[in-house]
């Protein structure tokens, strides 16, 4: 029975030969593979941003760039982090696994999926091109606050608008065809909640991207519409109010933030049970502690805002509804933890990474907790505390979760196994170079340096040259880290079906590689 | 597993690498004719416009192929529930790009505009315009008209004695009937009259193009008559945003649901079986929520 219908003769369902096979292709793991490649190219580009901005900190003073030059590279290094480097590798995983996941040849929408991939070099490419106009890149920070993103801002916001609107377009497309996937390509018996934990994290970022990214697109709308066309919806004198620039940015904001951490709930969820050689210790309450981490992110942006002057009312609402939702978080942590209990724990590079990230992820939700009380926010805001906390949840959490899961599946992608020895120790020195850099910064926050100024005052000294020096040892650790993924597509010891002993779930019954389209007839789901 | 013997995988394909050229071309071709607004000899439009065209031609070949894919019966049940899901998913992102646009509309006449007129608790925000009172229809601005043009009327109720030359009122009657005629056109496709079928949705189609004529004249009225433009403050700005977009939105409707009547009438395509009329039922869908966003609109920006 031929259950692939396919409108040409080859019927080996193998890829096509040379350059087009990557810009005409609508097979999922072409496509996964390709977002992860670009991430990675991101994550590089940015990365130097950082090193940059770390360079210019190593010392008081001014020493390596501009102010302005500064900014730029500021801005741009957490764009291209936020949406160049962390959310294509988390679509780029959610097409290499969840059609295996769910027993589907395919994702719904192949060619719609080509379509949201190709976007985003050209979004990257118009945005990185601001660098090299008249009055320079967009130096507004990523949260582009009006006035400084409408009134004040460089020529180049035209361009890094339109950038943001055919980024969210592309976002959108791959929310839906996640969404559709998993809605409609579900083998049989394969029930909502029998579904893998990655997949359910995915089905719930899926529907927060479509319900965020449009509102952001009204934002940058609004911000063109003041610039060029006259309106003043971020204009006081006008009757609007740069306060509902803040509104409308982090109602995107922070759903947004959970849009990078929950696809990691859902990896780190996998790679812990495998490596502990236990069941995940409540699936059900992992789902549902998502659930309503998913829908609280919607009530709670204003704990951005604290210092800006809202009404006592608000301020007392989204400091008790951003603590609640540690209640769910914490959820997620002890069941973790549960689930290592007592199990018989092997040391692999994955399960490194996902036990660096639970530590070190729960420090970033402790120092959250912090800045949601209001009053004591009133002290941390536009501190490097923040900065502390929110790379803590993103470096050792994303990123260490996008890191997990290259280092989990990749011998499944491409038959071989890495290179155990060298993945610790890439593990290591990501490990402390990523504390090297953050943990003294919350130290410098709390003592007051302010975020985003190139200069500071020369009590501060001491644990910025530490923080550079850090921030370099996390960057050089990373080219290791490519030299390692090459070297295992390049070849090494084969895979077996299985790659670890242990793992649950339908990527692991089908051959390493797996064929070009996996499921040409739907598996069994018990 | 009968429904799962028919997994459609369609081969390799050029349209998403063109919709994206594409879509570069013409953003970067918008963004450089907006910047060069004030220079009139700027050759960025030509950008813009060759962005357009290809744009354009690649999206109607790729729906061709995929109406040509149907036809020829590659596709499946499966498949089909994919568009359905694919497009309800869509409508709903169109419903929170909607959603950011009210947004800002209740933001401002709740919060901003009240403190900026010295009410509430965040009053204190007069003391930068001190003269500023709050009202709304806001015929004026904060900084009374120092860097804006202040409107003299608003598009507001204007009283039962005007209510028949009121604009929107029509529109609404418009928009109201327009949803119904497509759904009388539903009905008769799914009971196999397709000349009815044919008959409603053309009149769907004239009442979109009657809508979109009124909203012009409405534009038109307060341009030259109202003094209201984008740039009469928040109240035109908002204004005009919803109101545009909700047009743009129209004219996007009115498009798709003019596709498929040029389908049903020169192609014969469409039966009863819902299997074979998804893209009918998707634009009418498309156009049932266009058409509960002017309801929002005429109650929240009209009336209210
Ligand atoms: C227990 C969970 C969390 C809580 C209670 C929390 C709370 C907060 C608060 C109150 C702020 C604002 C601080 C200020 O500006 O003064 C903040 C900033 C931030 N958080 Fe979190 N957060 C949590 C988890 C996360 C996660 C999971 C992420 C991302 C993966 C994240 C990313 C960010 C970012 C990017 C910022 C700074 C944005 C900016 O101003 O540039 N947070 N967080
Ligand atoms: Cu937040």
């Amino acid at each position: 029975m031929s259950a692939v219908i396919e409108s040409h003769d080859d019927h080996h369902h193998g890829p096509a030969k040379g350059l087009t096979r990557w810009l005409f292709t609508t097979n999922h793991k072409d496509i996964g593979t390709l977002y992860l490649w670009f991430s990675f190219t991101m994550f590089l580009i940015g990365g130097a941003m950082a090193l940059v901005i770390r360079a210019e900190l190593f010392q008081p003073g001014m020493q390596i760039v501009e102010p302005e030059f500064y900014n730029q590279m500021l801005t741009l290094h957490g764009l291209i982090m936020v949406f160049g480097a962390v959310m294509p590798a988390f679509v780029g995983l959610a097409n290499w696994l969840v059609p295996m996941m769910v027993g589907a040849p395919d994702m719904a929408l192949p060619r719609m999926n080509n379509l949201s991939f190709w976007i985003l070099p050209f979004a990257f490419l118009m945005m990185l091109s601001s660098l090299f106009m008249e009055g320079g890149a967009p130096n507004f920070g990523w949260t582009f606050y009006a006035p400084l993103s409408t009134t004040y801002a460089p020529p180049s916001v035209t361009f890094f608008i339109f950038s943001v609107h055919i980024l969210g377009a592309s976002s959108i497309m791959g929310a839906i065809n996640v969404i559709v996937t998993i809605m409609n390509m579900r083998a049989p018996g394969m029930t909502l909640m029998k579904m893998p934990l990655f997949v359910w994290s995915w089905l719930i970022t899926a529907y927060l991207l479509i319900a965020v990214m449009p509102v952001l697109a009204g934002a940058v709308t609004m911000m063109l519409m003041d610039i060029h066309f006259g309106t003043s919806f971020f204009n006081a004198a006008g009757g609007g109010d740069p306060v509902l620039f803040q509104h409308i940015f982090w109602f995107f904001g922070h759903p947004e933030v959970y849009i990078m951490i929950l696809p990691a709930f859902g990896i780190v969820s996998h790679i812990i049970s495998t490596f502990s050689r236990k069941e995940l210790f409540g699936y059900s309450s992992m789902v549902w502690a998502m659930v309503s981490i998913a829908i609280l992110s919607f009530v709670v942006w204003a704990h951005h805002m604290f210092t800006v002057g809202m009404p006592l009312a608000a301020e007392l609402f989204f400091m008790w509804a951003t603590m609640l939702i540690a209640v769910p978080t914490g959820v997620k942590v002890f069941n973790w933890v549960a689930t290592m209990f007592r199990g018989s724990i092997t040391y692999e590079t994955p399960m490194l990474f996902a036990i660096a990230f639970v530590v070190l992820f729960t420090i970033g939700g402790f120092s959250g907790l912090m800045l949601a009380i209001t009053p004591a926010d009133f002290q941390y805001h536009d501190t490097y505390f923040v900065v502390a906390h929110f790379h803590y949840v993103l470096v050792p959490g994303a990123i260490f979760s996008i890191m997990a899961a290259v280092y989990y599946w990749l011998p499944k992608w491409c038959g071989n196994m890495y290179d155990e020895r060298l993945g610790r120790l890439h593990f290591w020195l990501s490990f402390i170079g990523v504390n090297v850099t953050f943990f003294p910064q919350h130290f410098i926050g709390l003592a007051g340096m302010p975020r985003r100024i190139p200069d500071y005052a020369l009590q501060f000294a001491d644990w910025n040259m530490v923080s550079t020096v850090g921030a370099f040892l996390f960057g050089a650790s990373q080219i290791l880290f490519l030299f390692i993924v090459v070297r295992t597509v390049m070849g090494g010891k084969k895979a077996t079906p299985e790659v670890w002993e242990g793992a649950q779930g339908l990527e692991w019954t089908v051959d390493s590689p797996p064929p070009y389209h996996t499921f040409s007839t739907p598996p069994e789901v018990k | 597993m009968s429904t799962y013997e028919k997994y459609y995988v369609p081969e390799q394909s050029r349209f998403p690498i063109y919709a994206a050229t594409s879509l570069f071309i013409l953003v970067m071709g918008a963004a450089s004719t907006i910047n060069a607004l004030g220079q009139p000899d700027s050759m960025s439009k030509y950008i813009l416009y060759a962005g357009l065209a290809s744009f354009g031609a690649t999206l109607f070949f790729w729906f061709r192929k995929v109406v040509q894919e149907h036809l020829a019966g590659l596709d499946s049940a499966q498949l089909n529930q994919s568009f359905v899901y694919g497009m309800a998913w869509f409508i709903f992102s169109e419903v929170m790009f909607f959603a950011a646009f009210f947004g800002a509309l209740f933001y401002v006449r709740t919060f901003s505009v009240p403190w900026l007129g010295g009410e509430g608790e965040k009053g204190l925000a007069n003391m930068l315009w001190e003269n500023f009172q709050s009202t709304w229809p806001l015929l004026t601005t904060p900084d009374l008209g120092a860097a804006y043009t202040v409107p003299e009327k608003s598009m507001s109720f204007p009283g039962w004695d005007k209510i028949l030359t009121w604009l929107p009122l029509w529109n609404t009657i418009v928009l109201l009937s327009s949803s119904v005629t497509v759904h009388m056109a539903h009905i008769n496709l799914k009971a196999a009259n397709k000349n009815k079928f044919n008959i409603w949705l053309g009149v769907t189609v004239s009442l979109a193009i009657f809508f979109v004529f009124l909203q012009a004249l409405e534009y038109y009225e307060a341009y030259e008559h109202y003094g209201l433009t984008l740039n009469s403050g928040i109240y035109g700005s908002t204004f005009f945003m919803l109101t545009g977009f909700h047009g743009f939105h129209v004219m996007m409707g009115g498009l798709m649901l003019s596709v498929m009547l040029i389908r049903s009438v020169f192609y014969n395509h469409f039966k009863p079986d819902p299997h074979e009329h998804f893209g009918f039922e998707a634009a009418s869908w498309y156009w049932h929520f266009v058409d509960v966003v002017w309801v929002m609109l005429f109650m929240f920006v009209y009336i209210l």
